[in-house]
């Protein structure tokens, strides 16, 4: 198989699996699935980094220096707010809940 | 690019790994904390992995830029309120955006400046072409989107005469400079490619109506998600090839869910405007009589029920109200009344925004019920108390196909004995049209901020 050819099969895999793992998310965790995947594509800091570390142009140094900052603004400012989200999941979760009433079955979450 | 070691090419694939099981362990509740958690933890490692292999030049400036970046990030992303979430997702997304773009057109340098530069195959230019212009569309588009959330411009849709016409223009023009990348690249074009992704950007979010915003935030999501593919190809890096597409996947089917939620196709949503349908509604105020009460009143209603649904919409959180809400809902139930929270899919400003709204009040996650569970119980509910909710209970959505939000599921809150909504005045909802629920004759309105008036009626069922 040619390099083309592997890279497209990577790609074709990574489609079916990020359909795969979020296909039954339910729509109480939205609002943090999208926050997360958003902090995955920060990644692009490291395209970032690779690409400024073998740079000889002064511009270029500026440039991929503003993307270096650009890029580590999504990645760490999207894991810390998503984390922010779901630590107030687990939180109440964990915690009795407080003077609840008896409920109902049927009403679930 | 220098030879990549074959340990380090293992670390990176752990690295996609760990970024296949973060996004895995975000759909589920009991594994989401921790999936983030792996994510994070996989991106450390992948950022530090190049200046072990690698002999990277100005590495002080590049660390200085990482660490600066963060500071930023993470500050951010405490500092800021859980009702504007839906803000900072979008401005995280558009710089993530810009940052690709702006290292495909340094990567378009590289290449134009490699010794056999005429041997760069047209798949990598044609990468490259869609980092730099897709990249620049996620930028521009979710700062128009920030702009519309923070209410820094009008949320409404703002169509011009021509609009469709310069969209079209300009994405023909994007299509030929796409293509002359390809056959004979310069930086030039790379730049013009930029400005005009920019351009596309503001064009695209533009005529999108405030309701709708959220899913564009979603489908940009999934725009930085396939730029970040496209430039790992460039950059033949495994872990922002899967980490990106991963993104780009899972976000275009995510922005379908949404889109289905509230019962709008993509299409309808980014160009309905310009078609004249859309979210354009009156955005006036009505002056048809209704039935206003004093707290007390209510009070009384709520007090003597004996089964009640509350109905939270974003209007509790603009108002800080959540945790006055719980205290009311709790006085409640120490009298017997059976108290439970129906929760639409969009309520808030993007799907699943009312759930950490409510449990950053601590609202116990069982009371919290959703649409499908509670939409049966309201024939047997005596009062619903709706919260600065409007559109997600308007039953114009099913009876009203002229309406921009008919065929969106709705909370059948007109089925319930009695209504109570907490308005501040009689303004339209966020979709910016009427609701004919508020002139029925089982409907009571009382009027002020929610915070106040959840703190007095909180006063007045303390005493009864």
């Amino acid at each position: 198989m040619d390099d083309g050819m592997v890279w497209l099969t990577i790609f074709v895999l990574s489609v079916f699996v990020g359909v795969e793992v979020i296909s039954k998310v339910s729509s109480t965790l939205h609002t943090p699935l999208m926050s997360g995947a958003n902090a995955i594509h920060g990644i692009i800091l490291l395209g970032a980094v690779l690409v400024t570390g073998q740079t000889e142009s002064t511009v270029a140094l500026v440039v991929g220096l503003v993307a270096i900052v650009l890029a580590a603004v999504n990645l760490v400012g999207g894991f810390v707010v998503t984390d922010r989200m779901l630590q107030m999941f687990v939180r109440r979760r964990g915690a009795p809940p407080p003077v609840a009433p008896p409920r109902t079955s049927g009403a679930g979450r | 690019m220098s030879a990549v070691p074959t340990w380090a090419q293992l670390v990176y694939l752990l690295c996609a790994v760990g970024f296949i099981l973060a996004l895995k362990g975000l759909a589920g509740p009991r594994t989401a904390r921790i999936g983030n958690l792996v994510g994070a933890a996989a991106a450390v490692v992948a950022v530090v992995l190049p200046f072990t292999y690698l002999d990277l030049d100005h590495v002080p400036l590049i660390v200085g830029a990482i660490v600066v970046g963060s500071l930023v990030g993470a500050l951010g992303a405490r500092r800021v309120q859980m009702t504007q979430m839906p803000q900072m997702v979008a401005l995280f997304n558009g710089v993530g955006g810009g940052a690709a773009a702006l290292v495909a057109l340094l990567e378009l340098d590289e290449l134009l400046h490699l010794s056999d530069a005429a041997e760069v195959e047209s798949v990598v230019l044609a990468a490259t072409a869609f980092t730099v212009l897709v990249g620049s569309v996620s930028f521009a588009g979710s700062v128009i989107t920030f702009a519309k959330l923070q209410e820094l411009m009008t949320s409404r849709p703002v169509v011009f005469a021509g609009l469709p016409l310069v969209f079209g223009a300009a994405i023909l023009a994007s299509l030929a400079l796409g293509v002359l990348t390809v056959t004979n690249a310069t930086l030039g074009i790379g730049i013009g490619l930029a400005v005009l992704g920019l351009i596309v950007g503001v064009l695209l979010v533009l005529p999108v109506g405030g309701a709708d915003v959220p899913i564009v935030i979603s489908l940009l999501n999934a725009f930085t998600g396939l730029t970040v593919a496209a430039g790992g190809y460039v950059l033949s890096n495994v872990v922002l090839l899967v980490a990106g597409t991963l993104v780009g996947a899972s976000g275009t089917f995510l922005t379908l869910l949404m889109a289905r939620a509230m019962g709008r196709s993509v299409p309808n949503i980014l160009f309905g405007a310009l078609r004249g349908g859309s979210t354009l509604g009156a955005g006036e105020a009505s002056d048809r009589p209704v039935r206003s009460a004093g707290p007390e009143d209510v009070a009384i209603l709520l007090g003597y029920a004996d089964r009640v649904i509350i109905v939270p919409g974003y209007g509790l959180a603009v108002a800080q109200a959540q945790h006055t809400l719980r205290e009311l809902v709790e006085v409640l139930q120490a009298r017997g009344t059976r108290v439970d929270y129906a929760i639409h899919p969009v309520a808030g400003r993007m799907p699943g925004h009312m759930n950490v709204l409510l449990a950053e009040a601590q609202v116990p996650y069982e009371q919290l019920v959703e649409m499908d569970d509670i939409n049966g119980e309201f024939k047997h509910t005596d009062v619903v108390l709706v919260v600065g909710a409007n559109d997600v209970v308007n039953p114009a959505a099913r009876t009203t196909p002229s309406a921009p939000i008919y065929g969106m599921p709705i909370l059948d809150v007109d089925q319930a004995q009695q209504v109570v909504f907490l308005k501040r005045s009689m303004r339209p909802g966020f979709a910016g049209i009427e609701n004919e629920l508020l002139f029925d004759p089982r409907t009571t309105l009382l009027f002020g901020d929610a915070k106040e008036s959840l703190t007095k009626l909180l006063a007045a069922a303390k005493g009864l």
